[in-house]
C-alpha cells in the first residue's frame, strides 16, 4: 500500500522544513508527524519519509530506532506508559503495572486482544513529584492510586 | 536576608502562560533594555560577573560558555536550550516551561543576542507533548508583538524560534547528543574537543543551555548583578528550584535560594518523612549523583557543598528514600535506568551497564556472592570516565556510592538473611 500525508498533514511537513537548514534536521519532527497520521512507524511509512527527505530506508530506520517513543510496530489504541524509574517506583508503579495485567491481561510490551490498550514500562516521565505517574497517548495522568487509575481506564471509550 | 521567589513568583496558571501576564509583572523589559542598550560583550560581562551557573547538572559558568563563542567566525551561530529533562528526580524545567513559558524564551533571546545567534531552538523532551504547544502558543505570541523575528524594535538584529520536539532518549540531555539529535540523527555523543562553541549544531557554532538557566537572566538583566550576588552562596548564587520526590508528605518543586539547607528542604518545605518514618537514604541531584545516608543530611543544596560531602547539587533533584526501602531494589532500578539509556557507543558503559544490571539481578535472587559485591564495586570504577560522554559516570558513581554506603544491605542478600 502507498502511503501519502493528507492535506493537513503535507501542509505541515512543508512548514517544518522551513525551520532547519537541511531536510535530515526535520527528521525528529517528521516522523512525529508520520506517526500521528499512520499511528505507527511501518516500513512503508519509515520508506515513504525518506522518500521527503533524500533518505534511503536504513538511515530513517537508524534513527527511528533509537527512540523509545517511534512505535515500530503497531500499539493498542491507548498506549499505556507507566513510568517504573525511581521516584516512580517508589510510590507505587509496580502495582499500577500489575494491574493492567489482571484487567486486560497483558505485560509491558504487548497489544490487549481486541487491540483496545497495549503497556509498556517507560523510564523517567520527569513528573516525580507527582509519582506514580501514567502517559496515556499524550496524556499525563499523575499522582495515581489504583482506584483512580482504574476509574481513567474504564472511562477510556 | 529573607528570600523573595524570582522564578516562580508570578507562577499563576493558567494566565501565567500568557503573554499579556509576563508583560503586566514586568516581561520583555530586559528583552528591550539589551536590543536599546547593550552589546553581547555587555551581555555576557553581566551574565559571568552575576556568577550564574548551569542549572542543568554541570554547574559551569554560563557567562564564560557564551564566551567561548568566537567573534571572527562568518558561520551563523545557534542557541539551543536543552528542555530535554529526564534526569530522574528532576521535573523543574516542565514547570517553568508550563507555568511561565515566556521567561525561558526572554532568557533565550538574551542569550542568543549574547552570542549573536540569529537561530534558536528549543529541544524539549518528546514526552512533553502539552509542554511543547506551551511554548509554541508564547513563541507565536512574541512574533506578533514583534519579540522575535526580522530587525527586533529596529535595533537590526533577527531572530528566530522553535520547538524541537525529541522522542524518548535521556542521552539527548547530554549536549552533543541533544546536538546530533536536532540533526535529525541518534542521539549519539559526540568526542570533544571540538566543543559546541566552536563546533556544535550544523559545524556551526553553538551553544546549549538548561530552561532554569535561561530562565534567571531576564532577571540579572532588569536587577543586575549585585542583586543576583546577594543571594545564596557567592560561588554559585541566585535563586533555584529543587524538586523533591519520593517519601515525602508534600513532593513538589520549590523555589529558594541557592544553598538551602538539605533537611529544610525535607521537613519544612516537603513536610517530612511519609507516614513519620525515620529517612534511610536521599540522593541529592538527580539519580546519577552519589547517594547520602541519614547521617549526612546536614548539608547545603549548592554546588560546592554537595561536593565537599562526595555529592553534586546536579539537577537538584532530590529523592527520598524511607527506613523500609531496600538500597538493592533502588540501586538495580537506577542501574536499569543507565543500561536502558546507555546509548552504546562506548563499550564501558554499554557493556558494563548490561553486566552490573546482571550482577545486582543475581544478588536480588539471592545467588550473588561476597565477591560480586567486590566486583560491583571494582565495575564502576572501569565505567567511570572512561567514556566519551558523562552517562558513564552517571552509571558509575550511584553505584559505588550504593555499595560503599550500604553494603551491609547487599550482605544480607548474600547471606541469604533476606527472603
Amino acid at each position: 500500500m502507498k502511503l501519502s500525508f493528507s492535506k493537513d498533514a503535507q501542509k505541515e511537513f512543508e512548514e517544518i522544513l522551513t525551520r532547519y537548514p537541511n531536510k535530515r534536521a526535520s527528521l525528529l519532527m517528521v516522523l512525529h508527524l508520520a506517526q500521528r497520521e499512520f499511528e505507527w512507524l511501518s516500513k512503508d511509512a519509515m520508506e515513504y519519509v525518506g522518500s521527503l527527505l533524500d533518505l534511503p530506508f536504513s538511515e530513517v530506520l537508524d534513527t527511528a530506532s533509537f527512540y523509545t517513543m517511534f512505535k515500530l510496530k503497531p500499539s493498542g489504541k491507548y498506549h499505556l506508559q507507566v513510568c517504573h524509574t525511581l521516584s516512580c517506583a517508589l510510590r507505587g508503579a509496580s502495582g499500577l503495572c500489575k494491574h493492567v495485567h489482571k484487567k486486560y491481561g497483558i505485560e509491558s510490551g504487548e497489544v490487549s486482544d481486541d487491540g483496545k490498550f497495549s503497556l509498556i514500562k517507560v523510564e523517567c516521565l520527569g513528573s516525580c513529584g507527582t509519582a506514580p505517574v501514567v502517559q496515556i497517548n499524550d496524556d499525563y495522568h499523575e499522582g495515581l492510586s489504583i482506584e483512580a487509575f482504574d476509574k481513567i481506564l474504564n472511562d477510556l471509550k | 536576608m529573607a528570600f523573595e521567589k524570582v522564578l516562580t513568583k508570578d507562577k499563576n496558571l493558567p494566565e501565567s502562560r500568557k503573554l499579556s501576564y509576563y508583560e503586566k509583572v514586568g516581561g520583555y523589559r530586559a528583552w528591550q533594555k539589551v536590543l536599546k542598550t547593550m552589546d553581547p560583550e555587555g551581555v555576557i560581562d553581566l551574565v559571568k560577573d552575576a556568577k550564574l551557573r548551569g542549572r542543568g547538572g554541570a554547574g559551569f559558568s554560563t557567562g564564560m560558555k557564551w564566551g567561548f563563542v568566537p567573534k571572527d567566525t562568518e558561520k551563523p551561530h545557534y542557541m539551543l536550550v536543552n528542555a530535554d529533562e529526564s534526569e530522574p528526580g528532576t521535573f523543574k524545567d516542565r514547570l517553568l516551561m508550563d507555568a511561565m513559558p515566556h521567561s525561558t524564551i526572554e532568557g533565550a533571546m538574551i542569550g542568543s543576542f549574547a552570542i549573536r545567534a540569529n537561530t534558536c531552538y528549543i529541544y524539549i523532551r518528546g514526552e512533553f507533548v502539552h509542554e511543547a504547544k506551551v511554548l509554541e502558543v508564547a513563541i507565536a505570541e512574541c512574533y506578533d508583538k514583534g519579540y522575535l523575528g526580522k530587525n527586533i524594535f529596529g535595533s537590526g538584529f533577527d531572530l528566530d524560534m522553535y520547538v524541537h520536539r525529541g522522542a524518548g532518549a535521556y542521552i539527548c540531555g547530554e549536549e552533543t547528543g541533544l546536538i546530533e539529535s536536532l540533526e535529525g540523527k541518534r542521539g549519539w555523543p559526540r568526542i570533544k574537543p571540538p566543543f559546541p562553541a566552536i563546533e556544535g549544531v550544523f559545524r556551526c557554532p553553538t551553544i546549549v543551555n538548561n530552561v532554569e538557566t535561561l530562565a534567571c537572566v531576564p532577571y540579572i538583566v532588569e536587577n543586575g548583578a549585585d542583586w543576583f550576588k546577594s543571594i545564596g552562596p557567592e560561588s554559585g548564587p541566585g535563586p533555584k528550584l529543587y524538586c523533591i520526590s519520593g517519601h515525602v508528605k508534600r513532593p513538589g518543586v520549590y523555589e529558594a535560594a541557592m544553598g538551602l539547607p538539605l533537611k529544610e528542604l525535607i521537613y519544612d518545605y516537603a513536610g517530612g518523612i511519609l507516614d513519620d518514618k525515620k529517612v534511610k537514604a536521599v540522593i541529592p541531584g538527580g539519580s546519577s549523583v552519589p547517594v547520602l545516608t541519614a547521617d549526612e543530611l546536614d548539608v547545603n543544596m549548592d554546588f560546592d557543598a554537595l561536593a565537599a560531602v562526595g555529592s553534586m547539587l546536579g539537577s537538584a533533584g532530590c529523592i527520598v528514600m524511607d527506613e523500609d526501602t531496600c538500597m538493592v531494589d533502588t540501586i538495580l532500578n537506577i542501574t536499569h535506568f543507565y543500561r536502558h539509556e546507555s546509548c552504546g557507543q562506548c563499550t564501558p558503559c554499554r557493556e558494563g551497564t548490561t553486566w552490573a544490571e546482571k550482577v545486582l539481578k543475581k544478588i536480588k535472587s539471592g545467588n550473588g556472592t561476597m565477591r560480586d559485591i567486590d566486583l560491583l564495586y571494582e565495575m564502576s570504577g572501569n565505567i567511570g570516565t572512561r567514556t566519551i560522554c558523562p552517562l558513564g559516570d552517571a552509571a558509575a558513581m550511584p553505584i559505588e556510592s550504593f555499595v560503599r554506603k550500604f553494603r551491609h544491605e547487599f550482605e544480607a542478600y548474600v547471606k541469604k538473611e533476606v527472603a
